[in-house]
């Protein structure tokens, strides 16, 4: 697996995802791998011991997976959300907006081109997922109007 | 008119960069074709038979005059000197060269246009009443509306990779002239019993391979929720389509499958959700939008005269001139649709005119229609003749709106690799078989729509009339439908029998006609002796 880029300070979780079903029947588990289907409203009871979220692209056309990080956090998971597979650069922005917090795709990324993607945008329509503290967390209606 | 403010001009022109990346990394093989496939197409840039085409989002239909002239500037610096106006109120240009698409999307940003999201699985440009604004039966311009979605919707990340393309229409007048429950997601604004404004809300239409018809979702929301609605129809599709058929992932399937009320429960549990977030444009952004809809400067106490002596102009005036909501005025529909001609297509001279037209009769303001025609939407009815002597030295002039020749066609085998069949020829000879101008007037309203194949570019579904053009062992087959409508009455049309070669299929329309003009009833419309003598009523007359 390429390098991932992460955006968050604490070390990594070090064991190893594991599934959906099999993360909800273990107790001790602290990182599950959601698979595009999956759905990630069924970790609600377990959030607070979970820190990392692994959420797989299948393919990069495959958009479920943008979901399931902004429910993430909209359900309040503050920890880590990795967007794994088939993820392109071109995607990173979108997936930052949507809570994903580090990135290991199958094909790594060219640090330039990251670097590019997300200062690319100036401003956001919308809200979404974004990052604390981020000028994206502001969208443009709410710069217009103060 | 909508201007952009900085911020929206940052946005444009960031995505203009971003794409000249993008293309750039292409070129230079750092982007497999299959990678940049999807980011090429959401910038608007399909590969067609024979170059690729960039499709420009004209939103909610209206233009003004600067944009025009820079529409014609591109088509003949960038393209062979016209372009094609679409079923979806776009523009497109069939012959550019990608290396060439950056510094094009440059100069759109320049007057305020772009090409975002206007292919592959995104949210496309919203569509919207053509003569919004003007129409004597609105209840408010529903522009306002259209362009906040444009600003909600625009790169929108949790839905950056929808399971197909999504389609939203909005209109604000009982009369439908956008074909409403013809798109994924649809608004009709209304006013509710306590003079409060909200949606009715559609959703789940589409043609297609599967056409269905959209379910009304919900009666009345609240306009200050749009956004919360919006995206909580999105979350239910994006979540729960189908990822493994590209044919089946359309709203429409996803809203059929689970059924209407299973849908509507799903999208209500969300909707709750994002309200509670109370993350929704205020009213404010509305207001600010909306000033920019403001009413032009009409002048009152105008003559309502028109100086009928010219026949050819008083026909003109009864066929493409439509009642204005100021006294005074009207509103101007321009065909391109001649006889011979390709429906849509216009020349760059001939936008320049109608651009001039604009500057001098209406408040500089054009509207692009669904059906491929455009729109001056005030001018003074004193200015009607000036107006119609121009359109008519430029070959503009056509009097022949919802007539048998105002023909719906997509761009067929002619340019589309889709395409199973040709569709333009096919419009001109139709148009040349009815081109008597007695005779069209004659047979009256009747809406003819041709596809080139079962994708439906060419609104065949919603035909009166209409033409599905197959592959049929190799040769081109046209198959004949009857009944469809966009309208208010919204209906699918049915296959009427075995399919026809491309002569046979003219011959079989002008029996069609010919037969509902012997059983019609005084003043009944071609789709209302329709739907009151049914299929079995043609069916002798066409197959015999």
């Amino acid at each position: 697996m390429a390098d991932a880029l992460r955006f968050r300070d604490h070390p990594a979780a070090d064991e190893p995802a594991v599934s959906l079903d099999a993360f909800l029947n273990q107790p001790e588990a602290a990182s599950v791998r959601i698979e595009a289907g999956d759905d990630v409203r069924r970790l609600a009871p377990v959030l607070a011991r979970t820190r990392l979220i692994e959420v797989d692209f299948p393919k990069f056309r495959d958009g479920r997976g943008f979901s399931s990080a902004r429910i993430l956090r909209e359900m309040g998971y503050a920890g880590e959300i990795k967007a794994t597979g088939d993820v392109l650069v071109d995607l990173v922005w979108f997936m930052r907006r949507c809570g994903f917090d580090s990135f290991a795709p199958d094909a790594p990324f060219d640090a330039a081109d990251v670097e590019a993607a997300l200062a690319r945008y100036p401003y956001v329509y919308q809200p979404a997922a974004d990052p604390p503290g981020s000028s994206w967390a502001v969208p443009i209606w709410k710069l217009r109007h103060g | 008119m909508y201007r952009y403010d900085q911020y929206d001009h940052a946005m444009v022109q960031a995505r203009v960069e971003e794409f000249r990346d993008q293309t750039r990394r292409r070129l230079e093989g750092k982007l497999t074709d299959d990678q940049f496939k999807p980011l090429r197409l959401k910038n608007g840039l399909y590969l067609q038979l024979h170059a690729y085409m960039l499709r420009v989002a004209i939103p909610y239909g209206t233009l003004n005059t600067v944009q025009m002239r820079k529409l014609a500037d591109i088509a003949r610096r960038y393209d062979r000197g016209y372009g094609h106006f679409t079923t979806r109120q776009n523009i497109q240009y069939n012959w550019i060269k990608l290396e060439e698409a950056p510094d094009l999307l440059a100069e759109l940003a320049e007057v305020e246009m772009h090409a975002i999201q206007t292919s592959g699985e995104s949210i496309r440009n919203v569509s919207a009443d053509q003569y919004a604004g003007a129409a004597a039966d609105e209840i408010m311009d529903p522009r306002p509306w259209a362009e906040m979605i444009r600003q909600m919707t625009t790169f929108m990340p949790e839905f950056s990779y929808l399971p197909r393309k999504f389609k939203i229409a909005v209109i604000a007048s009982a009369a439908d002239r956008a074909a409403l429950r013809w798109h994924d997601f649809a608004v009709r604004i209304v006013r509710n019993a306590a003079g409060e404004d909200g949606f009715e809300v559609y959703a789940g239409g589409g043609m297609g391979r599967t056409p269905f018809i959209a379910y009304r979702i919900r009666e009345f929301l609240p306009t200050g929720q749009l956004l919360s609605y919006m995206q909580a129809v999105l979350r239910v599709w994006n979540r729960n389509a189908r990822r493994d058929n590209i044919h089946k992932q359309r709203m429409k399937i996803l809203v059929h499958e689970l059924g209407e009320d299973e849908f509507r429960r799903q999208v209500e549990d969300e909707f709750a959700s994002f309200v509670a977030m109370d993350e929704d444009f205020p009213q404010a952004e509305y207001d600010r939008i909306a000033a920019y809809f403001a009413p032009p400067p009409f002048e009152t106490g105008l003559s309502t005269d028109i100086n009928r002596v010219d026949p050819d102009f008083a026909l003109w005036v009864d066929r493409q001139v439509v009642a204005h909501k100021a006294p005074g005025y009207a509103i101007v529909n321009i065909s391109l649709k001649p006889v011979g001609g390709i429906p849509g297509d216009i020349s760059a001279d001939q936008m320049d005119l109608v651009a001039d037209l604009a500057e001098r009769f209406s408040f500089a303001e054009i509207r692009a229609t669904h059906a491929q025609n455009l729109v001056l939407p005030h001018v003074r009815m004193a200015d009607l003749h000036a107006v119609w002597t121009a359109l008519d030295a430029a070959g503009l002039g056509d009097a022949n709106l919802d007539l048998v020749t105002d023909i719906i066609a997509c761009p067929g085998l002619d340019y589309c690799s889709l395409a199973n069949a040709r569709s333009i020829p096919l419009a001109q000879k139709l148009s040349e078989r009815f081109a008597d101008p007695a005779r069209q007037a004659d047979i009256g309203e009747l809406k003819l729509k041709i596809s080139g194949c079962i994708n439906a570019c060419g609104h065949h579904h919603a035909g009166n009339i209409g033409i599905l053009g197959v592959d049929r062992k190799g040769s081109e087959s046209y198959q004949l439908l009857l009944g469809g409508s966009g309208d208010e009455e919204t209906s699918q049309a049915k296959i009427a029998g075995p399919g026809f070669d491309e002569d046979g299929i003219v011959d079989a329309i002008e029996r069609t006609i010919e037969h509902y003009r012997t059983v019609r009833a005084p003043k009944e419309r071609f789709i209302d002796t329709y739907r009151r003598v049914g299929m079995d009523g043609f069916k002798e007359a066409i197959y015999g």
